[in-house]
């Protein structure tokens, strides 16, 4: 099964290489890893996609624990959540196929974000889903060029991940 | 005033109350050795930066203090990566220091740069590299915390020599505020309850105790254990001296090459409190078969640990001596049954043996060792046939009397690390129990022990041979010795040259009068006890075999 963790970290240097060599050394898989600055420029925030069963999971959350730059962890795959991700896509897109491009585009909310002479780059975001059915929906223009950022998710609600504890219950 | 990062670090170093350094100059660390120079910390020189790091672990070991060592940037910090993975694979608290090359040197290939914080990122608990000296107090502050507190480990810090060099105010802070690293001290009240009632309901209890009882200083703790459940008791090679060997509770060893008593108790038993143990699989061998009719209790401070191997049934996660404080509070006195009788038939049944044939046996001269020191020595040993002679032969009372690299298996551990063991703890009879292979990969630090007057005993048990590898060979490789027929120089005249006692004992009557006049020299002494050149150690259980099927014994 896979699972989404929010993890929240000191963003001292080396921090991500710990993480990622602990996945590594320790027969974990990552499905995908991003990782950014949150409000506070001193914790980043990571969202790690991880798939093992309930024992690996909990081996993962408790190695992920002892690295001492990891602040907080919380496995949100069972709880209600948004998560996106955002792709860029270099499509082939002669004059001939630009409008039937242009529909799709429409039809997934996404962007056209720059044209070349023979292709458009297109950004759009959305559950992994719909950047899988986007992805498909272009394949035959043919793809230049793809970027995917991975997986970034946080909870709905009244439930956080975040280091300032107080505000769990406002 | 402002002082120095070099000054800073020494006076951080006072701050800690360290005694002693191990460690080896070169050109990243000069500034931080002309601090030393004249201050009052005592640094020894050893020959090789990997006797350094055993040295410092041995040390803390033997103390229970963070051991400290000190290593030049590039080669002198890849020498220590063997003691300090030693120290990692045993949770022993170690502070390394290392030189760097200057931060604007820094990622360029430059003239001995090794970058030391990754290459000992799986190895470290955790580790730092300094890159402003404001940082610097700081950071050495925070390395002692984690190295020693919850599961200790050894601690990295890596400095450039600019850092050695630029000037700040110092100041030693007196706390640290680390947002990530809270360790988990008191057990959960609940799940003590729970192990009580477990307690309470066992027909059958066996107490499984690892390194951690060591660690945390709780041998009395885990005897009153002992006697208010009767609980028989067995130790994994990091735990012998956890609980005293005299004891009739106590079945010795577990494992590989445990005793009978005590794979079988393990195997039979209704109920196992783990405590501070980790199931390694040199203890549980198949795991399925391991403890297969017992509940288990396992008590860790490292909650990574709990459920990593085994299920367990009661999980508590903490310091074994607050938690062992805690659950002997609600305890009742168990009484003891027929569990307790057939385990002591057993022990009967089942003594460690081996024969005489009027060849020197290595497991007469451990017992003389026992004998003569009435098991108050400090025993260290390297890796082989001759640490686990030296863990079943020898009966342990104490903790922090038996210094062995368990989870790592360092060969050349042993004569450093008794170096260490002695500096710390000067009174005690240190003998480092030696392969005549092992004693070779760190011989170079007789140098060291000679210099500083540091009277360690080298005992080695001489067969010529790998004698382990030679055993497996002989086992499961149809005796065909491949590359384990080894020749060691004249360990006499190599201890003389070296200006230390040396001494030959091919006979058993000689064993006791060496031995004697080992400990009276007051210096440095290899005794070469030429042995059965095919002894093995027995009992032993297959690799991934079940425990209760032992060979040999
Ligand atoms: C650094 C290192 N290299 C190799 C090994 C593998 N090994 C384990 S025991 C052993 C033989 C040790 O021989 P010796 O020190 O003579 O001890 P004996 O078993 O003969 O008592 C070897 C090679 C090891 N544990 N450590
Ligand atoms: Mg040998």
């Amino acid at each position: 099964m896979r699972h989404i963790l929010a993890v929240l970290v000191e963003n001292n240097p080396g921090v991500l290489t710990r993480v990622a060599g602990l996945f590594s050394r320790r027969g974990y898989n990552i499905d995908s890893l991003t990782v950014g600055r949150t409000e506070s420029a001193r914790i980043s925030r990571m969202t790690i996609v991880v798939s093992g069963d309930d024992q690996v999971l909990e081996q993962v959350t408790k190695q992920l624990h002892k690295l001492v730059d990891v602040i907080k962890i919380n496995d949100i795959t069972s709880d209600q959540y948004v998560d996106r991700e955002l792709v860029l896509i270099k499509v082939g897109a002669d004059p001939a196929v630009r409008a039937e491009i242009m529909q799709i585009v429409d039809i997934f909310r996404a962007r056209i974000v720059d044209i070349g002479r023979k292709t458009l780059m297109i950004e759009c975001t959305g559950d992994e889903g719909k950047i899988n059915a986007v992805i498909q929906s272009l394949m035959p223009f043919g793809i230049k060029e793809l970027v995917r950022t991975g997986k970034v998710a946080m909870q709905r609600g009244h439930k956080f991940t975040s280091i300032n504890e107080i505000r769990e219950d406002d | 005033m402002k002082l120095s990062g070099a000054e800073i670090i020494i006076k951080s170093l006072q701050a800690e109350g360290v005694e002693a350094i191990f460690g080896y100059p070169g050109g990243q660390v000069l500034p931080i050795y002309d601090a030393l120079y004249g201050s009052s910390l005592t640094h020894y020189l050893v020959r090789h930066e990997q006797g350094a790091a055993h040295a410092a672990d041995g040390y803390a070991r033997a103390t229970g203090k963070p051991g400290v060592c000190l290593a030049t940037s590039g080669p002198g910090a890849t020498n220590l990566v063997t003691g300090i993975a030693t120290a990692y694979m045993d949770s022993v608290p170690l502070v390394a220091l290392t030189g760097q090359v200057p931060c604007d040197m820094l990622g360029k290939d430059s003239f001995q740069e090794a970058d030391i914080t990754g290459i000992t990122l799986p190895i470290t608990k955790h580790n730092f590299l300094v890159k402003d000296v404001n940082d610097l107090a700081r950071t050495i502050k925070e390395a002692f915390h984690i190295a020693t507190t919850g599961r200790p480990g050894p601690v990295l810090i890596d400095i450039p020599k600019d850092i050695c060099v630029k000037q700040t105010t110092f100041k030693y802070p007196d706390k640290v505020n680390l947002k990530g690293y809270k360790p988990t001290m008191k057990g959960n009240k609940g799940q003590i309850s729970n192990a009580v009632k477990l307690i309470g309901a066992a027909k059958r209890p066996v107490i499984y105790a690892g390194g951690g009882v060591v660690v945390s200083n709780a041998s009395e703790e885990l005897f009153r254990l002992a006697e208010l459940t009767v609980s028989p008791v067995t130790t994994t090679l990091m735990g012998i001296g956890a609980f005293p060997e005299t004891h009739p509770l106590s079945v010795g060893m577990l494992g590989m090459h445990g005793t009978k008593s005590a794979n079988f108790a393990v195997s039979e038993c209704d109920l196992l409190i783990a405590v501070g143990a980790r199931f390694d699989d040199r203890v549980t061998g198949k795991l399925d078969e391991f403890a297969s009719e017992a509940r288990i209790i396992h008590i860790d401070v490292d909650p990574a640990e709990i459920g990593k191997n085994v299920r367990v049934d009661v999980p508590i996660v903490g310091d074994v001596k607050m938690v062992l404080t805690e659950l002997n509070g609600k305890l009742e006195q168990q009484q003891s049954s027929e569990w307790q009788e057939r385990v002591a038939r057993w022990k009967d049944k089942y003594p460690l043996c081996y024969k005489e044939n009027g060849v020197l046996k290595p497991q007469c001269i451990i017992e003389e060792i026992y004998n003569i020191t009435k098991g108050e020595a400090t025993i260290v040993t390297e890796v082989g046939q001759n640490q686990m002679w030296a863990a079943q032969y020898y009966k342990y009372t104490k903790p922090r009397t038996f210094i062995s690299s368990g989870g790592l298996g360092t060969m050349g551990y042993g004569l450093p690390a008794a170096i260490g063991a002695k500096v710390g703890r000067p009174d005690s009879v240190v003998i480092d129990i030696a392969g005549d292979g092992s004693i070779q990969m760190n011989i170079q630090e007789m140098a060291t022990a000679v210099h500083y007057n540091i009277p360690v005993i080298i005992a080695i048990l001489n067969n010529s041979y790998l004698g382990m590898v030679r055993q497996w060979q002989e086992i499961f490789y149809e005796r065909r010795y491949s590359y384990t027929d080894i020749t060691g120089p004249d360990f006499v005249k190599l201890a003389e040259a070296y200006g230390a006692l040396g001494m030959r004992v091919t006979e058993h009557k000689d064993v006791r009068p060496a031995l004697q006049k080992a400990i009276e020299a007051n210096r440095p002494v290899i005794i070469d006890f030429v042995i059965e050149r095919e002894e093995n150690v027995f009992p032993m259980v297959p690799p991934g075999g079940a425990i209760h099927k032992m060979l040999g014994g």
